[in-house]
């Protein structure tokens, strides 16, 4: 029995890698597009005419962009991904530190809102139109309709101003216990948690219930099926594919969300680090943080679909 | 999720099924859309007006959303930061949707050559998160209204094609469609005539999404000081220069996340919510 | 005397409409079948016969309620017993074949699983057990491969094969009664043969009492003891299959027998030789789909040199079962899918075999008009825009002219001219087949194609659309190619019929010469047409698959 699923999958992987290069291309452009000489502003002080076109030369910048961009594509494989204008620091080893604190706080928030947002997400479903479904669903367009900085506001206004739980703002990450780690991640999780999970409950909801309308599961029904069971053995397993969509694609909003959150936390994690580096113009940094958020995004997305190839079992 | 609370007599007499959900949601937006409009004309104080010798004031006859941290009166500084928010994001929805959407239709009907590269170029366009790309524009080349509002609109013309496209080749396949063809109809026609009439409905739900993801960005990128500059400002920058007052849940830093989130709250409810024309079975 | 297995009294069932309002669509309805009868509910579509079946096993579909009456079955009344009770059941007392068994099936499991799962939910027996009786059945069935087909998936199982293991899955808990929902609606007449031979086999085996629903007369005479006449949710007639078919009193049930032989009277029979050349000719015209290969063929050739002819003013009826390349060759006639060899010669001239390419006249005088009128029409135009698109288009009509224009086509289709002003939704099946119909007839054509335009609609219905065809044949002039899988409707209108197999021609049959068919398969798809007569499928000779081999 031949199967077209490894070939549709290369298909896909093959079309991630194409998109990835016209991104990183995108990227290198947009950063290149900033007004001011770059050997200039590096110099700064000691900027006198024969310094700079000296820089210009070591850095290849008077050559053709192409080949620019062939070189920097060139050194970021080779872990080089330039120097900080505002730091003069190797931009790896900025990074690299504060890449792992953002993953830290990715990785907590996943843990927390997916079991969360599947669980209410396919109850609600099962139970549509009762009194819990209508709060889960008027809660979730709530939630999905603020900016993640009023769910920010919101979260410190209740739980450090009101109730006086946590510290507003997370100065310090020593976390010796585990009461420390939890008031130092609670906020930043607990408002990117809110967001994930919205958008992944009305998803999931939306998946199960287009399963539950089919007619093999009323033909389960007729059988004498009981609800649980035609939840769990006939809708369920055709609505993986779509739910598995729905978790990768709202995974991908945290790649949006931490940008604020870290932000008006005062995170240490690279979103942070980009949202100074645009501040300060600073154009290595911001191109390579950039990659890190676009291969990320793409990272979740081709998942994603690769889920939905995977369990469609007319392929098989 | 509809709401099945539906005005009777009303109902009957006009032949739509009205919602009360959706009409508050309604007179939400058009309250918001008519202060906008009218901002120069109902505010009590000049926007740059220092009037309150406290800042961070409370919420008082005279100040009717207190001052701010500059001791200027609140309620001018929403009327025109709602002219900011709905103005941009309705400009930038607007662009965006137009062009998504006659993209769209012209791919889905010629398919073929143009349909392919068209998919891709913003297939790869929609894989950049989109508070990414704000950030790099603005980095790259500031932030004045007018770039603003193109950025925003070149973020989501990728949804706005995708989703055009997918509704008009639905209609593409069906057989009106093929009869129109071999009549010898060109493509204009096609598209005016015969496709669009057909997906306007989802189209306009889908420009109310919109409208609320681009405000949603609009906002967040002025918090986070590269959206709207000083001295205009809309709600998101309004929160990031108040946000001062957070710790005692001043006025000034609350009134604004709760305009935004009324605006974007009642839109999806409208959305969720609109009438729907009844189709009475007959008992015959 | 023995007592009835079901009984139903006084039964109404109610739906909601959009606007909140509940409209009865089962007027009460009474009826007895005993154990080991078989009782067919033949109606039209909306005439409330599945909702009447479905009420045996206490369901009614999501938007409609059982408001009164009792149906009892096996002395338990299912309109008040508890849904955990009704649930109980089902399966093993009352048990339904869905009418489309493909949409039946979970798609991620396998078929096995599928069908043994009532004995699971009830736990009636061991899953082995339950594997064995499963196999037992696909035997009794006549299933290809009966140990290994429960292993595969639903999509790897033809649509004839799905519907006996649906029928499968249904007996595998022993039941009492079982529904079946037109289940052969969908299959071709061959399979048609196949599968209600294996059902009317197995169900008289066991003594199981059966509900059939239908709307197709000659199959339920095959296979029903008793008629339940059923129109817009009340009982017009009842009775057993000899008295409706020889003596039926009530008017409905007249028109519908009627209808099963549209007359082929009322035509003049023409003489076939007359002005010379004819209006069509196609010769050896081969299209298919795919990518093009090294012999210039596309990868799935669907017509295969296939030749024929069109005399002015003459019916060609062109009939094959699914998947003979019958749509692919009129498509390929109208230059939706051009043809990839052969000419095609129209009034004279060769056309492209592009529609693109062909010129304006052309594309006028011949018009094609599809089988479903629901996609046919835009839903988002008035009737008055669709009509008066092609009048403008081709004969640059407007204004005064052009509404003239339209209210003459309406006219000629027999529809009231108020309808100019309506939406294609709001009109029902047979009237959106008629206005699909105008539109062709707006640009005044030679010759119309005809793609199976009757087979979505109802038997009454269809044989009224026929009928107009055949007059405005002799008010205009025109010629048809008719295309349908529908033996008994082509032989009412046409002159010439082809019978066509897998894509190619394989016979021409004159009815006016009264000769029997001469090729097998002509011979075998003439003779599976089920007919009037309740004992035609038990005397029926064919083997369906030692023909299907040649």
């Amino acid at each position: 029995m031949t199967s077209r699923v490894p070939s549709l999958i290369l298909g896909r992987l093959l079309i991630a890698l194409v998109t990835l290069t016209i991104v990183s291309f995108a990227v290198f452009f947009a950063t290149t597009l900033l007004p001011g000489d770059t050997a200039t502003i590096l110099l700064g002080q000691a900027a006198t005419p024969e310094a700079v076109a000296g820089l210009r030369t070591a850095m290849h910048l008077d050559e053709p962009a192409l080949l620019r961009f062939v070189y920097w594509i060139g050194g970021l494989f080779q872990g080089d991904l330039g120097t900080s204008y505002a730091n003069h620091m190797p931009v790896a080893t900025l990074i690299s530190g504060r890449l792992a604190n953002t993953l830290k706080l990715a990785g907590l928030t996943t843990l927390v809102s997916v079991p969360l947002a599947l669980t209410l997400g396919i109850t609600a479903a099962m139970w549509r139109r009762t009194l819990y479904d209508r709060i889960v669903t008027i809660a979730t367009i709530g939630v999905i309709s603020v900016p993640e900085f009023v769910l920010a506001t919101l979260a410190v206004l209740v739980f450090a101003v009101y109730l006086k739980w946590l510290p507003a703002l997370s100065f310090t990450y020593n976390v010796d216990s585990f009461s420390g780690l939890l008031r130092a991640y609670a906020m930043p999780v607990i408002t990117l948690t809110f967001g994930v999970s919205a958008q992944m409950i009305r998803m999931t909801r939306a998946a199960v219930i287009e399963t539950l309308n089919t007619p093999y599961v009323e033909m389960a029904l007729l059988k004498g099926a009981s609800r649980p069971r035609m939840v769990l053995r006939h809708a369920l397993p055709n609505a993986l594919g779509p739910i598995s969509n729905a978790v990768a694609l709202s995974l991908s909003y945290l790649l949006g969300g931490v940008i604020i959150v870290e932000t008006i936390f005062n995170y240490p994690g690279i979103a942070k680090l980009m949202v100074d580096a645009v501040s300060t113009r600073d154009l290595p940094l911001i191109q390579s943080c950039a990659m890190i958020f676009c291969f990320g995004y793409l990272i979740l997305i081709t998942t994603a679909d690769i889920v939905a190839i995977l369990s469609n079992p007319r392929l098989r | 999720m509809k709401t099945n609370s539906s005005t009777g007599s009303l109902a009957a007499w006009s032949g739509y099924r009205i919602n009360l959900v959706g009409l508050a949601a309604f007179s939400v937006v058009l309250f918001w859309a008519l202060v906008a409009l009218f901002a120069p004309y109902i505010t009590p104080h000049s926007v740059g007006e220092m009037i309150d010798l406290d800042y961070f004031g409370p919420m008082r006859p005279g100040l009717w959303l207190g001052s701010d941290y500059l001791g200027r009166d609140m309620l001018s500084r929403i009327i025109y930061g709602a002219r900011y928010t709905v103005g941009i994001s309705l400009a930038a929805v607007s662009i965006a949707c137009f062009t998504g959407v006659v993209l769209g239709m012209t791919s889905a009907v010629l398919r073929g050559p143009v349909d392919m590269v068209v998919s891709r170029i913003l297939d790869a366009m929609n894989s950049i998160p989109s508070k990414l790309f704000g950030l790099m524009v603005v980095a790259a080349v500031g932030s004045s209204i007018p770039v603003l509002i193109l950025t925003l609109s070149v973020i989501y013309v990728p949804g706005a094609y995708r989703f055009s496209r997918a509704l008009a080749i639905n209609i593409d396949t069906m057989d009106f469609i093929m009869v129109a063809r071999i009549r010898g109809e060109r493509l204009p026609y096609l598209i005016a005539s015969e496709i669009l009439p057909n997906i306007i409905g989802p189209v306009l739900a889908d420009l109310g999404l919109r409208f609320v993801f681009i405000v949603l960005l609009l906002s967040g990128l002025s918090f986070l000081g590269l959206g709207v500059q000083p001295p205009y400002a809309d709600w998101g920058a309004l929160v990031r220069e108040n946000i001062g007052g957070l710790p005692f849940a001043a006025p000034a830093v609350i009134v604004p996340s709760l305009a935004i989130a009324t605006l974007t709250i009642s839109v999806n409810l409208l959305i969720d919510n609109l009438p729907q024309k009844i189709r009475d079975r007959s008992a015959s | 005397m023995m007592t009835n297995l079901v009984e139903i009294r006084g039964l109404t069932v109610e739906a909601t409409t959009d606007s909140g309002r509940w409209i009865q669509i089962l007027k009460g309805i009474d009826l007895d079948i005993a154990a080991g009868e078989t009782v067919a509910f033949i109606g039209e579509s909306g005439s409330g016969k599945t909702t009447a079946a479905m009420t045996l096993l206490g369901y009614a579909r999501p938007g409609c309620r059982i408001s009164g009456g009792t149906v009892t079955v096996d002395g338990h009344d299912m309109v008040t017993l508890s849904e955990k009770d009704r649930a109980a059941l089902r399966g093993t007392t009352v048990a339904y074949v869905p009418q489309s068994a493909a949409a039946a099936f979970n798609p991620a499991s396998t078929i096995m699983e599928q069908v043994i799962e009532v004995t699971r939910i009830h736990r009636l027996m061991p899953p082995d057990e339950a594997r064995r009786r499963a196999i037992a059945l696909f035997r009794a069935l006549s299933l290809p491969n009966p140990d290994s087909i429960g292993d595969r998936y639903p999509h790897q199982v033809s649509g004839g094969q799905l519907q006996r293991l649906a029928a499968a899955m249904a007996l595998i808990g022993d039941p009492k009664v079982v529904i079946f929902d037109e289940p052969t609606t969908a299959l071709d007449v061959t399979t048609q043969v196949e599968v209600l031979r294996a059902f009317k086999a197995v169900t008289a085996q066991h003594r199981i009492a059966c509900v059939y629903v239908s709307h197709d007369l000659a199959v339920v005479a095959q296979i029903a003891d008793r008629i339940m006449v059923l129109r817009n949710g009340a009982v017009q007639e009842t009775g057993s299959v000899h008295d409706i078919l020889t003596r039926a009193t009530h008017p409905y049930t007249r028109e519908l027998l009627h209808a099963f032989h549209p007359d082929s009277g009322g035509r003049e029979v023409r003489p076939v030789a007359d002005s010379g050349a004819p209006l069509l000719e196609i010769n050896t015209l081969s299209a298919g789909y795919g990518p093009p290969q090294s012999n210039g063929q596309p990868l799935v050739l669907a017509v295969k040199e296939v030749s024929l002819q069109v005399k002015r003013g003459t019916n060609l009826g062109i009939i094959g079962e699914s998947g003979c390349g019958k749509s692919t060759l009129a498509r390929a006639i109208a230059g939706i899918l051009p043809a990839c060899k052969g000419d095609i010669q129209f009034n004279g001239r060769e056309l492209w075999h592009s529609a693109r390419q062909r010129s304006h006249d052309q594309l006028r005088d011949l018009q094609i008009v599809f089988q479903h009128a629901d996609t046919a029409l835009n839903p988002a135009k008035s009737i008055e825009d669709i009509l008066g698109r092609p009048l403008t288009f081709y004969h640059g009509l407007r204004g005064k002219a052009r509404d003239a224009r339209v209210d003459a086509l309406l006219d000629m289709v027999r529809l009231p001219r108020a309808l100019r002003h309506r939406r294609p939704a709001e009109l029902s099946g047979g009237q959106k087949q008629r206005v699909n119909f105008a539109r062709a007839l707006a640009a005044e054509p030679k010759l119309i194609l005809c793609d199976e335009i009757t087979s979505a609609l109802d038997t009454v219905v269809a044989a009224a659309v026929i009928d107009l065809l055949k007059e405005l044949q002799r008010e205009l002039g025109l010629s048809y190619v008719f295309i349908s899988h529908d033996l008994s409707v082509i032989e009412a209108i046409c002159d010439e019929i082809v019978v066509m197999y897998r894509g190619q021609t394989v016979e021409t049959i004159v009815p006016a010469d009264r000769q029997p068919p001469q090729h097998p398969y002509s011979k075998l798809l003439f003779s599976s047409v089920p007919k009037l007569d309740p004992t035609w499928l038990d005397t029926l000779n064919i083997d369906a698959d030692r023909m299907r081999v040649a």
